[in-house]
């Protein structure tokens, strides 16, 4: 008997729009001039907010957060091809897919104060918070998914995590689920090179990670995650296949993040300045206005004028934040625990409230 | 009123609430085909099909990450872990997601979601499928820790958990399962999140135990009404989290004696709890100090050696006889 080949795959890999501003005309999405320009602005809003923010970390006045600057392209590109009133689940670098879901900066700032108020979104959001422990949220994607499906309702699920992320067990749990009840979820990794300090290579020997999806009977794709173009093609066929019952689909959108991990990380340990300016030649900020530019929708009176906008939001956001702040009471951390409060947790609130400082605005009253 | 075993009982709530309130889904490994191991879901995947009772994949942090999600999306999830001792692989969901959402997310999301599981140990089991974790679930605010000790209680507050708005984990003391049968009436039942149950009045000394100890302790109780004429007030706690400490209080403050009775390991276990709160408030009505029966703090053994590790109803007798002569 000789053996045969029982199964193969491919992996296909996409990119529309190349670092220098190129378009492949056969793939190019139609996306609305309007929209172009918003999904523009609302890159470079998430973009200077991440740069006010590092000052506002130094100056103390907020705590440390992980940068999202190089990530913009990719989740915004996948969050594009998301209707409303389908799901997201970020992990904590999708601040311009959040944005353009309708999250305001505000909410961002309050966040990285260290106020769970940050973590409320608004409530017409279908979004579930910002996941800080990796790997664990694509299963609540999954279950949201699986309930939408069991209650019949036409919607899409899509979740954001790392190249580290696909390490952990919960991540495989998570693609395995879906693989066996089909459930409408787009899984996005957002495959920036690093866990902190260890290297994509350390996470998996696999040559993708989108073939992981093989193993759990569903396709997986991988794309130049710099490129909003093909984050949103590759994601408009994902959620359009989810949307027909035809079950999960894995992107894996190759990015790099410009930043160390967090403010308090020291990335120079771990990689070279020179494979930084390799990755900054490929932003996909610098990459979508040449973009634009060649489709007549940029200009730099345009750029003057959306940066004198956004810096101007910016700052109220900052102002709005800081009151926030200003106003937090501290025994509020026992109010949303349970939806009843238990006897103990009641006692504890009194018990703290003997020792806590009202905030300055409430000392007044 | 029929009579039932907990296994029944319980079954009995799942097909009841399954069919008041669509929203409740069960999932867990072989709940649906063969209707759990211990058969607590029996005839639900007949009556209200695969969509409801799903049959998952050997998987524990999925089929609770997955509940989270369902809970989050507007489901009523009752997720079943074959034993309390595979939840380990669900815990870092529970602790880290489940018990915090609400918190996390500053109100605007719940997860009223239940996990049931069996657990403890005596029916001479293979390792791993004995243990008794319920405190490293009351380490984790946010969760709702319930463990019934017979089929009555054992149906209301499966039915109340599965109403409750926060996350519940539900522990079936598996040793109870098939051990005796109880009246539970037909007609809906629940029972208060947090209410303990004085099963026996008693004037001398206060017995608090919960899930499988429940008999050993009225057994003792009864045994110390005879051997000791002493009048043993016993206890059934039901609901850890969260505890009905007044109800505890009021029998320590009448009968300044109290013995805390459970299977797990002894340090930082649940009784250490209960003492630290009766400290805290009735110590000058003690006439003794708090004696505990426990499991001991070593790994649950293997069976042919698990009737030396459970608290039995001799040991809880000598600390009965203890505390009462002290």
């Amino acid at each position: 008997m000789p053996r045969k080949v029982c199964e193969t795959f491919q992996i296909e890999y996409l990119q529309i729009l190349d670092e220098t501003g190129q378009v492949d005309a056969c793939l190019e999405p139609d996306i609305p001039a309007e929209d172009l320009r918003k999904l523009y602005r609302t890159m470079l809003a998430a973009r200077l907010l991440d740069r006010r923010m590092h000052v506002l970390q130094q100056q103390g006045r907020i705590g440390t957060f992980p940068s999202v600057q190089g990530q913009e392209g990719g989740c915004l590109g996948c969050a594009y091809a998301l209707r409303l009133d389908d799901w997201m689940v970020p992990s904590f670098r999708e601040t311009a897919a959040l944005f353009w879901r309708g999250l305001p900066m505000k909410n961002i700032l309050t966040y990285y104060m260290g106020m769970e108020e940050g973590n409320r979104f608004p409530d017409h959001m279908r979004d579930l918070p910002i996941a800080i422990t990796v790997g664990s949220q694509p299963l609540h994607a999954v279950g949201l998914a699986w309930a939408a499906r069991i209650r019949k309702d036409p919607v899409v699920v899509m979740v954001f995590f790392g190249d580290g992320a696909t390490s952990e067990g919960d991540f495989h749990e998570a693609c395995n689920m879906a693989g066996v009840f089909q459930v409408p979820v787009v899984f996005v990794c957002m495959n920036n090179q690093y866990a902190i300090s260890t290297p994509r290579a350390r996470q998996t020997h696999a040559q993708t990670i989108a073939q992981k999806a093989i193993a759990y009977g569903f396709p997986g794709i991988q794309v130049d995650g710099n490129d909003l173009l093909a984050a949103y093609v590759a994601s408009r066929d994902a959620v359009a296949r989810a949307r027909q019952g035809q079950g999960p689909t894995f992107i894996e959108c190759v990015t790099y993040r410009l930043s160390p991990h967090t403010t308090a990380d020291d990335a120079r340990r771990y990689r070279s300045d020179e494979e930084v300016r390799e990755w900054q030649k490929r932003d996909p900020l610098v990459r979508f206005r040449k973009y634009l530019e060649k489709r007549q929708l940029w200009s730099e009176a345009w750029e003057e004028e959306i940066t004198e906008e956004i810096r101007g939001e910016i700052d109220e956001a900052i102002r709005a934040a800081e009151a926030e702040r200003a106003r937090v009471e501290p025994l509020e951390m026992f109010d949303h625990v349970y939806g009843e409060p238990p006897p103990e947790v009641l006692a504890q609130r009194e018990e703290a409230a003997e020792f806590v400082d009202q905030p300055a605005s409430l000392r007044q009253t | 009123m029929p009579e039932m075993n907990m296994v029944r009982a319980l079954n009995l709530a799942l097909h009841q609430e399954m069919e008041r309130d669509e929203r409740v889904v069960l999932l867990g490994e072989d709940v649906a085909r063969v209707g759990g191991v211990f058969r607590v879901s029996e005839g639900l995947l007949e009556r209200f099909g695969p969509d409801r009772v799903i049959d998952t994949p050997v998987s524990e942090a999925g089929i609770v990450g997955c509940a989270i999600g369902m809970a989050l999306y507007g489901l009523r999830p009752v997720c079943e872990i074959q034993f309390s001792g595979f939840a380990f692989f669900g815990f870092h969901q529970l602790n880290c997601h489940a018990a915090r959402f609400r918190t996390r997310s500053w109100g605007r999301f719940q997860v009223p979601l239940v996990m049931r599981a069996p657990i403890g140990g005596g029916i001479r089991a293979l390792e791993h499928h004995n243990d008794s974790e319920e405190a490293l679930y009351v380490q984790s605010p946010g969760l709702k820790v319930v463990i019934p000790s017979g089929p009555r209680k054992a149906r209301a507050l499966l039915v109340s958990s599965i109403r409750d708005p926060d996350p519940v984990v539900f522990l079936e003391p598996k040793r109870v399962y098939r051990a005796f049968r109880e009246e539970v009436p037909e007609q809906e039942e629940t029972w208060p999140l947090g209410q303990a149950q004085v099963l026996r009045h008693g004037r001398d000394v206060t017995l608090i135990a919960y899930g499988a100890m429940v008999r050993e302790a009225l057994e003792a109780a009864e045994q110390a009404e005879k051997q000791l004429r002493a009048s043993v007030e016993v206890i059934d706690l039901l609901s850890i989290v969260p505890m009905d400490t007044p109800t505890l209080l009021e029998s320590v403050r009448k009968t300044g004696r109290c013995v805390v009775v459970h299977e797990a390991p002894r340090s930082c276990g649940v009784a250490a709890e209960i003492i630290a709160r009766l400290n805290e408030q009735a110590l000058f009505s003690l006439q003794a100090p708090i004696a505990r029966v426990t499991g001991y703090d070593i790994p649950y053994p293997f069976f042919a050696r698990e009737m030396a590790y459970l608290p039995s109803t001799k040991r809880i007798l000598a600390a009965l006889r203890k505390t009462l002569e002290y």
